[in-house]
């Protein structure tokens, strides 16, 4: 089983490259120990309901899903959320191709115990608007966020309940969790800044 | 996150003349997640918040203003409607002058239906506010082509070497302009048919095919887009009577038998059922009426969020943004 640090520190230097900050075995090994984590914080698998944010978040959630289903032999009910119409910052930036797709469980989230799940939490705009969006859906009994990757840098006071590991990196860097149906694996990347 | 910005559509949506294939096909792909907003129990997210829009009919409509109305509201802005009959119109005010007039009081966006061809285009050159065409003269209705277009996507799985066949009235109707724009820029084949009478004496020109039997574009079509016959500009004889226009043109449920294929049957509304088209096709199997009438609210939200985001080297910026 490979060793989880819980945190990665990285030189404040801004990397040139993409560089591995988890390999795929070690990522598999992070979400197990998120499943499990969810679980004892949601103190149990009753009305638990995961939703992923799109795009990353989706899979993860599902995966997650499963992942519980397995260690707890009970199923649970995975959906998605876009939170492009929701964002704070359509005017600044222009619209975005809408492509994600909201869909929540059949049994819907009110009075359930509803886990939001992100790849990577960074100045938390998006789970603000993740936030606004469930709200017009239901009414939960309570609401816990999870993240793959916690790298700071929040512009808002939101903080993640269920956290896979902590980075800490430059601000201006990029931080990537990579997903099989997308990237074809699992992984944790460092990446520099977005060229001009 | 990285998110790849949409293609630009400009500050107005005038006519599908002026699109590119790549930004129609950017407009029907926006629509797609549009659609399960109306859907939901709670019908409205909030993008367009603070958002001020005016709806201005100056010809009579009920689906088109109520269609872009839901979709206003579906997604948060606030809405005007002025309409030509008590309003200073009537007054003799100018077109331009009621606009100016609204946008001293700050608006985002006018939705405008006009009996004159290139109003909407008048109107975005004098104006700052974004100018949606909602149908002017005989000109162009976008919206529609675009709804038309998502429609036919839905049920054919495609738009590129799919056969429509624009049935009726096509001098006179704008649906028909902006379906033949839209149509050939995604690569559909299409064709018209109609009396004589009732054909632009250029319609060749638009690299269109043309049947003046109705057996024969049903044999030959995929999808028919059945136009409303306008009873309202049947003047000096373009037709005999509704009941010969039936007779000889009219979309019957015998004639659609005869088909060698499924055929999709369109129709803008509102329809003159027995006329243009039967009852038993208009409630058939076939129909994709209502169907439109749906995809109308997203069309039209797609537009209303594209248009809203404003500036296209703002939307490159966000290409190269990344945030999470």
């Amino acid at each position: 089983m490979t060793r989880l640090p819980a945190a990665l520190y990285v030189e404040p230097m801004l990397p040139t490259s993409r560089q591995t900050l988890l390999d795929s075995a070690a990522t598999e090994e992070l979400l197990r120990r998120v499943a499990r984590d969810i679980v004892e914080r949601a103190g149990g698998t009753t009305n638990l309901v995961l939703i992923g944010i799109h795009r990353r978040g989706v899979e993860l959630a599902e995966w997650l899903g499963g992942e519980i289903e397995r260690q707890e032999r009970t199923p649970i009910p995975t959906g998605s959320l876009d939170i492009t119409l929701y964002r704070d910052d359509l005017m600044s930036i222009g619209p975005r191709p809408v492509v994600g797709e909201t869909r929540l469980p059949d049994r819907g989230i009110d009075d359930a115990q509803v886990v939001v799940v992100d790849d990577v939490l960074f100045t938390g705009r998006t789970v603000r608007a993740a936030l606004d969006e469930l709200a017009d859906f239901g009414r939960p009994r309570r609401t816990l966020l999870c993240v793959l990757v916690d790298r700071g840098g929040r512009e808002l006071p939101i903080h993640a309940d269920i956290v896979g590991t902590e980075v800490f990196v430059s601000p201006e860097a990029r931080v990537e969790v990579l997903v099989p149906e997308i990237d074809g694996r699992f992984g944790v990347d460092l990446l520099p800044p977005p060229s001009e | 996150m990285n998110s790849v910005a949409a293609p630009a559509l400009g500050k107005d949506l005038l006519a599908l003349e002026d699109l590119s294939p790549v930004q129609i096909t950017s407009i029907l792909d926006t629509a797609e997640p549009f659609k399960e907003i109306s859907e939901r129990r709670i019908k409205k997210v909030p993008v367009l918040r603070g958002k001020t829009i005016v709806n201005a009919f100056f010809e009579n409509s009920t689906r088109t203003r109520i269609s872009f109305e839901f979709a206003e509201k579906r997604l948060s802005a606030d809405t005007v409607n002025i309409s030509s009959t008590g309003s200073s119109v009537l007054k003799g005010e100018t077109l331009v002058d009621t606009a100016r007039n609204l946008e001293a009081m700050r608006i985002d966006m006018v939705v405008m239906r006009h009996g004159a061809s290139g109003a909407a285009q008048f109107l975005a050159e004098r104006i700052a506010s974004s100018v949606i065409n909602a149908g002017d003269g005989k000109h162009e209705h976008p919206t529609q082509g675009l709804l038309d277009l998502l429609t036919i996507r839905d049920h054919m799985g495609r738009i590129d070497g799919v056969r429509v066949c624009i049935v009726g009235d096509v001098l006179h109707s704008r649906v028909a302009r902006s379906n033949i724009w839209g149509l050939r820029k995604l690569g559909a084949e299409v064709a018209v048919c109609g009396p004589r009478t009732l054909l632009p004496r250029d319609v060749e020109t638009l690299d269109v095919r043309v049947f003046t039997r109705i057996e024969a574009a049903i044999e030959w079509a995929d999808v028919l887009n059945v136009l409303r016959l306008q009873m309202e500009r049947m003047t000096g004889g373009l037709v005999p009577s509704s009941r010969e226009y039936n007779r000889v043109f009219g979309v019957t449920q015998a004639r659609l038998n005869r088909a060698p294929r499924d055929v999709l049957v369109l129709h803008p509304g509102p329809m003159n059922r027995g006329v243009e088209i039967d009852s038993d096709v208009a409630d058939g199997p076939h129909a994709v009426i209502l169907h439109q009438v749906t995809n109308g609210v997203a069309v039209r939200m797609a537009v209303l969020y594209l248009l809203a985001g404003g500036a296209p080297e703002l939307a490159e910026a966000a290409k190269r943004g990344a945030d999470a």
